[in-house]
Order: structure tokens, then C-alpha cells, then sequence
């Protein structure tokens, strides 16, 4: 066994625990840091398959900002099991029948088996910053730059909504 | 798969001693900076600081450890156990982690054989920084919501918010010098800026940009909001005492020392110095000049903080959303004009 | 009104026009400022390796007095301790036996003789009231301690020695001690 399948595989085993526990801890503050910590045993994916600056990105973007409010969000409201809102049977039949329709989705979808063509022979340097940025502004540029829109109309209607004064 | 494992024995064993040697380094610049600290802060106000411990009180920073290792290590009633101890930890471990790209010196010759003075020499290694130095916020975070403490809290999302909105103009000032260099590796950075062509002289907006964010990023006065004495107590780590708390404020001092690191590298050429070869002495005038860069911005960093006074927090919010980021982007944008009209 | 002083500014609420709005000017100004004072004259004393001299009216810590002979020269009559305004100092008077007239001057003296170190202002008083110039506060510091009861002084600590170079100087201090204007016109 080589060294880079033994570390994906303490990764991959790593990512699935976290994620379990992530989603079975009553507490919501631990869940956010299992959450984290599975974000970054995914940065590691990333930096085996030499995505490193996937993985960068990943980090900064998500574990350092995006759970960073989520965890100030938490902390804010100081979630605790006696505070916790009774569900009413009412919500609790609403969600069974939501996740078990994404079950059978899901199983459905998987029944057939997926083949997921992986491309032989690709590049290694193709997840290097040079390379990445060359196709995002080449060959995908219109994508990318709808997705700036995207955010830009995101962060416009976040300013509106915080400024309750504002007549529309 | 990849090539990211293929390193031989001894490359391992190379990187292993200068892991350790860094580290070690590492330790002993935060320690002698609280040493620093006081003493420049006795300077400042006519005193003359401490001189008990030691020939000038230069073992200060010793007794100051043992002090910290034989006091009480109290954890209050109600706190979350296991992430009240591992808050510091963190903390610690992400202030040391960042220390690995950054290019000490050219190439060390040491038994015939040169020697590179940068544990590894990512071709990212500036993101690396950034993404280290944002995680940062956890051990804070953490620490201050698992105390239990309101004041804690208080100084937890004081640090945290004030991180989040440096980081972006820090990063807005980055992307500047990167558009100008072209690479995100900090090594490839410093052989760029070779005698006098520093990046200071190419963006001297963007440096302050950078410092002053740096100065929010190490929660250092002026912008010490998150530990500020006369409204919080101690800020986020209200509750931690001896070692804990000794983390907390060592880690501090790291982040301190590694920042000035990266202003040195990125704006100020790093090892490079006109006149002076980086390769003389066997490889050796290269570290000495870029500590001799750290340690003056360290110094720069402790006469702020015993200069002016601490900001109002809308101040500091005003401040980094209304003027540095605004300011960020402008430099962007004449940065990338430059770069358009002078590349061609 | 007047001002008192010539360095006194008026305060204006103008705006501030651009280079005091970007700050940089004034933080550039600040940290000149504490440049200077890098380079200027260190106003610590060393305190146990340098001690700034007292001045000689300093009121420390009391000595009760021997005479020339080396006898204890208090003979318990309480003028001090009534004219104590913090009530520190109390007394228990015994009689000289025979035999004991080496140590004491008087018939009468103080088998015990307690100040409290917490209730003395160190005013002085008890100096001035002491018709047998036997007590009389020094330029010694009361140390500090951890526990109230030790700040209760007995004889152990109050007593100055027998030997010559356990004498207690206090000749500074009576050198500036005034007398009592009342004293002078009688």
C-alpha cells in the first residue's frame, strides 16, 4: 500500500466520522466543529490530488469564514436542549416523508450505477493557482463572471434586508 | 497519484531539523518579544523595565515561564471541558503552522550540501498564510465561548468579527502584490524584490493597508478591542489561567513575530538587502538580514502599541469596512492598470 | 476667563480637513513623540540596590528608646496612648523588682507595650506627648505581611537593642522636630 492511499484512506475514514458525528451531536456548537474538522479532511483530499489551491480556498473560504459566522450565529443564541423549540408531530411526519422522498431518490439514482468516467492522463499541474486561473478566465469566463454577479446581487439584498429603514 | 509524496529519507530528515529548528526559533523570538515588550514599554514611559531576572533581565522571559507552569490551573464550574482545553491548543498550534513558507534566507551549506532555508516552498504559500491566519479566529472563539463567561463572549466575537473584516482588506492588499509579481509563492516573491527592488516601493498603499491589518489580524493595539482591560476584563481569555492563559498570550507574540515575517518578505524583499549578498557567509547573511527586517517591524508593532490609544469598535468597524477596503480595491485597480500599462 | 497657563488650547469642534481625517500625519507625530522619550532620563529608582534618602521628618516605624546605660527608658504613664488619636497603642504597667534596675530606668515600666500597625496614621503624637523621650518614630519602614496579627508590634519589635550598634539614630530627627509653639511662649 503507498503512502498516498493509506493517508486517503485515514482522510476519507476521517471526513466520514466527523460528518456522522456532525450530524448526531446534540449540541450545536460541536456539530459546527465537526463540521469544520470535516472540511478539513477534505482540504487534505484536495491536496492529494495536487489541488492545493482548492484546498486553500476551501479553508479560507469555508472553514475560516463561512463557519466562523455560523459558529458566531450559534454562540449568539447560546443553543442549549431546554431552550430547544417542542416539534409538533405535525413537522415531525413533514420531515420523515422530505428524507424518506431523498432516500428513494437516492437509492433510485444509485440503483443504476453510476459510472463516473475518470479522464486518464490529465494533467497533475491542473489544480495549481497559474493553471486554474488560465481556465476560469479563458474558457469559462462567463460562468465565472455571473457567478461575481450572483454574489454581488447576494451581498446588494443582504444590505437591503439589514437596513429595515430603507423604503423599497 | 500525486507527486506530493515522493521525498526521500534524507530530504525527510533535512526538513525534520529545520521544522525543529524553526520552531525552536519561533519560541524563543515570541518569548524574548514579551521580554521586548516590556522593556520598550519602559522605555517609552521613562522607566526602566525589567532588570531583576538576570543580567539586564534578560531571564525574564524564563521566570515568566515558570510562573506560568506553577500557577493555579483553574477551569471554571460551568465551562464546555473538553474545548475550554482545547481553545488554547489550537490557538497555538495554528500560530505555529504558519511559519512554514516563509523563505528565511537563499541556501544554507552545510556539510556540502546546500541547505534550503524555507521548510516547504509552496506555490501558494501566501493563501497558505491566509488561510492559517483566518483559522486563528477558532482558538479565540472557542475559548471564550466555552468559559462560560459573558465577558469572554464579549471578547470572543469582538476578535472574531474584527479578524473577519481585516482579512478582507488584508487580502484586497495582497492580491495587489501578486498581481505585480505573478506568483504566489512567497520564495519566487523574495528573489523578485533582489537588491532595492523592493515591493514597498510599488505599493506603498497597499504596505498600509497590510500593517494595519496586520496590526487587527494580531489583535494588537490600537485595535486590541478583544482584550481591552477597562471594558472586559481580559477579553476571551478572562477565564484561562496559567499555562492555558500562557498559550493564549505566547501564540500572540507567534503571530505577532510570523506577521512582521510576512510584511518583510512581501513588501520589504525578505532576505535581500542592497549591498549585502544573501549567499556571503555561506548562505548566512541571508537569514541575518531578514530577522534584522522582522525584528525592526516587531519593534514598529510594540512602539504602536505604546503610542496611541484603542479604538472605539465602531471606529474599528468604520475603519476597516469604510475606508481600508474601499482603499484595498482602488490600489487594485491602479495596480492593475500599472501592470497593464507597463508589462506592455 | 483667564487662562493659567500659556500651553492651554481652545477646543474647536471644526471638521477636519483631509490630512487630519487620514490620521497618519498625527500617528506619525505620536510615535516621535514616544521616540524622545526612548532617549530621555530614566525616572526609576532601583528601590533595594538604590534608596532615595527620607526626609528627616519621615515618621516610620517607632523605637522605644534605651537611655545611655542601656535601661528601657518607657515607664508605662499612657500619655501616648491617650494622646493616640487612632487608638493603636495599649499597655500593661508593671512594677521593678529588685535586681531588675539595670533594665529599667524607672520604678514603673511596660510589661507590654503593643502598637497596632493597622490603626497608627503616624502622626506623630505619641512622640510629643512622651514626657521621658522614649519613643519616637524612625525613618524604618513597616514591612508588609499576609496576616493581620502580625501587624500588632510587642516590645520584640518596638525595643531598640542594648549593644551600641543595635542603637536606634533618631538624632536626624529630633534635630528638626519644632518645639510646640505653645512651648516657646511659656
Amino acid at each position: 500500500m503507498s503512502l498516498s492511499l493509506a493517508v486517503f484512506l485515514i482522510l476519507g475514514l476521517a471526513s466520514v466520522i466527523f460528518s456522522l458525528l456532525m450530524v448526531f451531536t446534540k449540541n450545536p456548537v460541536h456539530s459546527v466543529i465537526f463540521l469544520i474538522l470535516t472540511f478539513f479532511s477534505i482540504a487534505g483530499q484536495y491536496v492529494l490530488l495536487n489541488a492545493q489551491f482548492l484546498a486553500v480556498v476551501h479553508i479560507i473560504v469555508y472553514a475560516g469564514a463561512i463557519m466562523v459566522l455560523f459558529l458566531f450565529v450559534l454562540m449568539l443564541l447560546n443553543l442549549n436542549s431546554a431552550a430547544e423549540p417542542k416539534q409538533s408531530a405535525r413537522w415531525k411526519l413533514g420531515a420523515a416523508i422530505a428524507a424518506g422522498m431523498l432516500l428513494v431518490t437516492l437509492v433510485g439514482a444509485l440503483k443504476g450505477g453510476i459510472q463516473i468516467a475518470v479522464p486518464e492522463n490529465t494533467n497533475p499541474q491542473v489544480g495549481l493557482a497559474q493553471n486554474l486561473g488560465r481556465v476560469l478566465f479563458t474558457d469559462f469566463v462567463v460562468p465565472f463572471e455571473i457567478a461575481g454577479i450572483l454574489f454581488l446581487a447576494a451581498m446588494v439584498g443582504a444590505v437591503l434586508l439589514a437596513k429595515r429603514d430603507v423604503k423599497l | 497519484m500525486s507527486t506530493f509524496f515522493l521525498f526521500d529519507a534524507a530530504m525527510i530528515l533535512e526538513k525534520s531539523i529545520l521544522v525543529v529548528v524553526l520552531f525552536a526559533i519561533t519560541l524563543t523570538v515570541a518569548a524574548y518579544a514579551t521580554f521586548g515588550e516590556r522593556k520598550i514599554a519602559a522605555f517609552i514611559q521613562d522607566r526602566v523595565g525589567p532588570n531583576r531576572a538576570g543580567p539586564f533581565g534578560l531571564l525574564q522571559p524564563l521566570a515568566d515561564g515558570v510562573k506560568f507552569f506553577t500557577k493555579e490551573d483553574f477551569m471554571p464550574n460551568a465551562a464546555e471541558r473538553w474545548l475550554y482545553i482545547l481553545a488554547p491548543g489550537a490557538f497555538m498550534f495554528v500560530a505555529c503552522m504558519t511559519s512554514a513558507v516563509i523563505p528565511w534566507g537563499t541556501q544554507l551549506t552545510l556539510f556540502g550540501k546546500p541547505v534550503d532555508l524555507q521548510v516547504t516552498d509552496l506555490n501558494i504559500g501566501l493563501l497558505y498564510i491566509m488561510g492559517f491566519t483566518s483559522l486563528g479566529v477558532y482558538g479565540i472563539m472557542i475559548g471564550g465561548w466555552a468559559s462560560n463567561n459573558k465577558y469572554s463572549l464579549y471578547g470572543a466575537i469582538r476578535a472574531s468579527s474584527q479578524m473577519i473584516s481585516y482579512e478582507l482588506a488584508m487580502g484586497l492588499a495582497i492580491i495587489a502584490v501578486v498581481m505585480l509579481s505573478g506568483t504566489l509563492s512567497l520564495r519566487e516573491m523574495a528573489e523578485q524584490q533582489a537588491g532595492i527592488n523592493w515591493n514597498i516601493w510599488y505599493q506603498p498603499l497597499g504596505f498600509l493597508i497590510f500593517f494595519t491589518c496586520a496590526l487587527a489580524e494580531c489583535n494588537r493595539a490600537p485595535f486590541d478591542l478583544a482584550e481591552c482591560e477597562t471594558e472586559l476584563i481580559g477579553g476571551y481569555h478572562t477565564e484561562y489561567s496559567s499555562m492555558k492563559l500562557g498559550f493564549f498570550l505566547f501564540a500572540e507574540y507567534i503571530n505577532m513575530f510570523i506577521a512582521c515575517a510576512v510584511i518583510a518578505t512581501v513588501y520589504f524583499g525578505g532576505y535581500n538587502f542592497p549591498g549585502l549578498d544573501p549567499n556571503w557567509l555561506g548562505g548566512l547573511m541571508g537569514p541575518v538580514v531578514m530577522f534584522a527586517k522582522t525584528f525592526f517591524f516587531i519593534f514598529v508593532f510594540m512602539w504602536i502599541r505604546w503610542t496611541l490609544p484603542r479604538f472605539r469598535y465602531d471606529q474599528l468597524m468604520r475603519l476597516g469596512w469604510k475606508a481600508l477596503i474601499p482603499l484595498a480595491i482602488l490600489n487594485m485597480l491602479l495596480t492593475g492598470g500599472g501592470v497593464l500599462v507597463f508589462s506592455n | 476667563m483667564q487662562p493659567l497657563t500659556n500651553r492651554s488650547k481652545l477646543v474647536v469642534n471644526k471638521k477636519m480637513n483631509f490630512w487630519e481625517r487620514i490620521y497618519l500625519p498625527a500617528i506619525l507625530k505620536g510615535m516621535w513623540t514616544t521616540l524622545k522619550h526612548f532617549f530621555r532620563k530614566k525616572n526609576t529608582v532601583n528601590y533595594p540596590d538604590e534608596k532615595r534618602p527620607f526626609a528627616p521628618v519621615w515618621r516610620g516605624w517607632h523605637v522605644l528608646k534605651r537611655d545611655e546605660a542601656g535601661r528601657e527608658r518607657c515607664t508605662a504613664c499612657g500619655l501616648c496612648a491617650v494622646a493616640c488619636p487612632a487608638e493603636a497603642i495599649t499597655m500593661t504597667a508593671a512594677e521593678r523588682e529588685k535586681g531588675e534596675e539595670g533594665l529599667y530606668r524607672e520604678e514603673k515600666y511596660a510589661a507590654v507595650y503593643e502598637i497596632n500597625m493597622l490603626r497608627c496614621i503616624f502622626c506623630g503624637l505619641c512622640e510629643e506627648a512622651c514626657p521621658k523621650e522614649a519613643i519616637f518614630l524612625t525613618d524604618r519602614i513597616v514591612p508588609s505581611d499576609y496576616v493581620r496579627q502580625n501587624f500588632i508590634f510587642g516590645k520584640n519589635l518596638l525595643v531598640e537593642g542594648v549593644e551600641p550598634e543595635k542603637r536606634i539614630d533618631v538624632s536626624m530627627r529630633q534635630k528638626h522636630i519644632q518645639e510646640p509653639k505653645w512651648a516657646v511662649q511659656q
